[in-house]
């Protein structure tokens, strides 16, 4: 299989001297589920916030599908995002507009400002949303506004508005914290056959560790801005996870 | 709701509505209200469009004979008429304090419980509030003569409707609990008013004065225009003879006062909350 | 507060400060008064004036009615058009100048349009706007626009920079360019708040429209000055009494119009 992404010695620092992240070579094929784990504060929402640049990286490369990204800004950079979807921790939803207006949003990357403005959203859109509506569940709440949802809904609208964008890659920042752990496993599973239906690698970074085991396909370990382990969810032993998460009185 | 997903229509032929057809309709009549107003108001306002293309050179003109600045001007003139400014505005906020506290008691429900001085306090107060400080100058003016006096009075005339509505709304809004166990401790009204309500809204009033303290500096600098003292006498004078640098002075001297108003209102503000 | 031990301790107690500060503005009015040249006499001459002049504005005569229309449709036509035009102009400059969407180089110059539209009274501008523009009602409509700009632009400002950036990054991360991030990300989010201050807006520039008449930028205010300059003061307490009737109904209007909104979106 081809590489589709490729991260080569990616640096960052919020404050100077203060590395978040050391130095990350990671590629990524394309297919496949990939659970980055760790505890907070190692870096590995920064890691998935980089690669669509809603934070900026250090030094270091990330080659997508042959285009170097790190360096790149304006039309080049909105062309970019449109390629590849963002699910977040806490959905953001815009909370006022109905669910329809949210999964169209995912389009907006390739709509006019005027036509944004004026609604007019093409008829294949408004079709592939509904279908996606159907695929998550909530065929009959087109029309509801996104803050009389409850949370897990919200999370499957945010699945089908990146979905909306066609991505060739699908991030997603901890989608399941804010959940319990039923709606987090339904939430999973939606991220994970959709990214086996629509043939694109999935990047989930998450703290659950069962839940990564059940369904990534390959688990990076993250510990201090550093990947520690790498490799397929049966080789994660304990003695992996106390590198990973320090201490061991949390493992029963 | 499940059955209702059973019988989901066919995928190919579901068309998105934004809006129902009566949120479509309230919002179309709404823009369309607007549009109308706008338009009549454009094709029968009286605009002489030659003087309306000519302002840009006008303004320059008018630019240019505001340059150089007349400075002398202000330690002659504007400096005192600063002060008579500063002093219309403050008195002016002082005497409507001491006139809004009473109709602020008697509009707030739940300290007079009677239908009619509430009504009656709030008819004043609305009086108030919708004459505007340049037409209670004008009234002024004709009573007291030009002069300090006639803006003072309408400046004070004015707040009191701003500082009683903001104040008899606190009031209204002060929990009903702390008054109660004053009142079940034999209180006389007096007293409850004093340790009860006053504690409640001693913040909201002094933030009320503060805020109304600004508005009246803003608002004295003009009353002079017809003739009510203070700054805007002085600009009167100038404007009548076409000395814009001294204009251009006054201006200035006005900008600055709102500007150092701002950042002692902004201090203050935040030594109260 | 380095006091607040004390109220605590004797609650009903004003503090020192309290005290001071009381005095202080007691000695303050004594001063201003003298300086102000306020006298017993003067007062009590004045209100001797006054109930002659009462006694001439009642009753209010409306038999100059055809005098009072024209002038308050001139009024209602210069708050349309101010409103309208000067909401329309705050809108782009409150999000140039909105901290949390927009570099500083573009923040800065707009907030200084705003302050400078806030500092003036509209009387002030419209005098400037009457030697640019002529005497009439134009000269009125520029500067309630100004004043406008000054007060919507400074409101709407502050509700852009108080959302919830959350939902901006999201349709940031889909690519859209920044005028759908503003459509779909930030109108949403102040569209009920900006409803309230326009109704508030053209309630204001109602009101200050008979102001800006006074010095000759057209309205009810040029007929009330015009009134005035005749001693017709009966007629002067009919355009007082008509200014309050459509003020009250205005406010009315405004909480119908927010509630028609607030229910619908």
């Amino acid at each position: 299989m081809s590489v589709v992404l490729s991260i080569q010695g990616l640096t960052k620092a919020y404050k100077p001297g203060v590395p978040v992240l050391k130095g990350i070579d990671l590629d990524f094929d394309e297919r496949g589920l990939t659970a980055i784990i760790g505890s907070s504060g190692t870096g590995k929402s920064t890691l998935v916030r980089i690669i669509n640049r809603l934070v900026d990286p250090g030094d270091g490369t990330i080659v997508f599908k042959g285009e170097d990204l790190s360096r790149i800004h304006g039309r080049q950079l909105r062309e970019l995002r449109r390629r590849i979807g963002m699910v977040f921790q806490e959905y953001n939803l815009v909370e006022r507009l109905s669910v329809m207006e949210n999964l169209l949003c995912g389009r907006l990357g390739y709509l006019s400002p005027l036509k944004a403005w004026l609604r007019r959203f093409p008829q294949e859109d408004i079709e592939h949303a509904y279908q996606l509506l159907d695929v998550i569940g909530l065929s009959n709440f087109a029309n509801q506004r996104a803050d009389s949802l409850s949370g897990g809904q919200r999370q499957r609208v945010g699945i089908a508005r990146a979905l909306m964008q066609r991505p060739e890659l699908l991030l997603a920042d901890e989608p399941t914290s804010s959940l319990d752990p039923k709606t987090s496993v339904e939430i999973m599973e939606l991220l994970k056959s959709q990214g086996e239906d629509n043939k694109i690698p999935v990047l989930v970074n998450m703290h659950d560790v069962e839940l990564a085991k059940r369904f990534a396909d390959r688990i990076v370990g993250m510990t201090g801005g550093r990947v520690v382990f790498d490799g397929l969810p049966s080789r994660l032993t304990d003695d992996h996870l106390k590198l990973i998460y320090g201490g061991e009185g949390w493992l029963q | 709701m499940v059955s209702h997903e059973l019988t989901a229509t066919p995928l190919m032929s579901r068309v998105w509505q934004r809006h129902t057809l009566a949120q479509k309709l309230s919002r179309l009549s709404l823009w369309l209200l607007i549009g109308v107003a706008v338009l009549l108001s454009l094709s029968s306002i009286s605009v002489i469009w030659e003087f309306l293309w000519d302002a840009p050179e006008q303004m320059a003109d008018m630019g240019s004979r505001m340059w150089p600045l007349d400075f002398p001007y202000y330690p002659a003139t504007v400096h005192a008429a600063l002060l008579e400014t500063f002093h219309i505005a403050t008195l002016g906020t002082l005497f409507s304090m001491v006139l809004a506290l009473p109709l602020a008691i008697l509009a707030a429900h739940n300290i007079t419980p009677h239908a009619g001085l509430n009504l009656f306090a709030k008819t004043m107060l609305v009086a108030s509030r919708s004459v505007n400080s340049l037409v209670w100058a004008l009234l002024f003016v004709a009573v007291f003569g030009p002069g300090p006096l006639a803006g003072t009075v309408a400046i004070a005339c004015r707040s009191v409707g701003f500082v009683g509505k903001l104040l008899g709304e606190a009031l209204e809004e002060v929990p009903r609990g702390s008054i109660e166990a004053l009142k079940a401790a034999g209180a006389t009204q007096g007293s409850q008013i004093l340790y009860g309500y006053w504690p409640a809204v001693k913040p909201a009033f002094w933030s009320i004065m503060l805020l109304r303290w600004d508005i009246n500096v803003r608002e004295s600098s003009v009353l002079g225009l017809v003739g009510a003292g203070g700054l805007g006498m002085a600009m009167n004078a100038a404007i009548d003879l076409f000395q814009w640098d001294r204009v251009a002075v006054i201006l200035l001297t006005i900008f600055a006062v709102v500007v150092i108003g701002e950042v002692v209102i902004t201090y203050f503000r935040r030594k109260l909350i | 507060m380095s006091s607040a031990s004390i109220p605590a301790a004797r609650p009903f107690e004003s503090s020192l400060g309290a005290k001071l500060l009381a005095l202080f503005i007691l000695a303050y009015a004594c001063y201003a008064l003298g300086q102000l040249d306020f006298s017993w006499p003067r007062f009590v001459k004045g209100i001797d004036n006054g109930a002659r002049f009462l006694d001439r504005m009642f009753p209010p005569s409306f038999k100059n009615w055809d005098q009072l229309l024209t002038g308050f449709i001139e009024s209602m036509q210069i708050a349309v058009l101010a409103t309208f035009f000067g909401v329309l102009i705050s809108l782009p400059i409150a999000i140039l100048g909105a901290r949390n969407l927009m570099p500083s180089w573009a923040t800065w110059p707009a907030r200084l349009i705003v302050t400078l539209c806030r500092a003036f009274n509209p009387v002030i501008v419209a005098i400037i706007f009457i030697k640019a523009v002529g005497f009439g009602a134009l000269a009125g409509v520029l500067a309630l626009v100004m004043g406008s700009i000054g007060f919507v632009g400074k409101l709407f400002m502050e509700a852009i920079e108080e959302i919830s950036m959350k939902q901006i990054e999201a349709i940031r991360a889909t690519g859209a360019p920044f005028a759908s991030v503003v459509a779909f990300g930030v109108l949403p989010q102040v569209m009920g708040r900006l409803v309230g201050f326009c109704t508030y807006q053209l309630d204001a520039n109602l009101r200050n429209s008979t102001m800006v008449g006074i010095v000759g930028a057209g309205g009810i205010g040029g007929t009330l000055f015009a009134a005035f300059q005749r001693f017709e003061y009966d007629f002067v307490l009919a355009i007082l009494i008509t200014i309050i009737a459509v003020v009250l109904l205005g406010e009315l209007l405004a909480n119908y119009v927010k509630r028609i909104f607030n229910g619908e979106s």
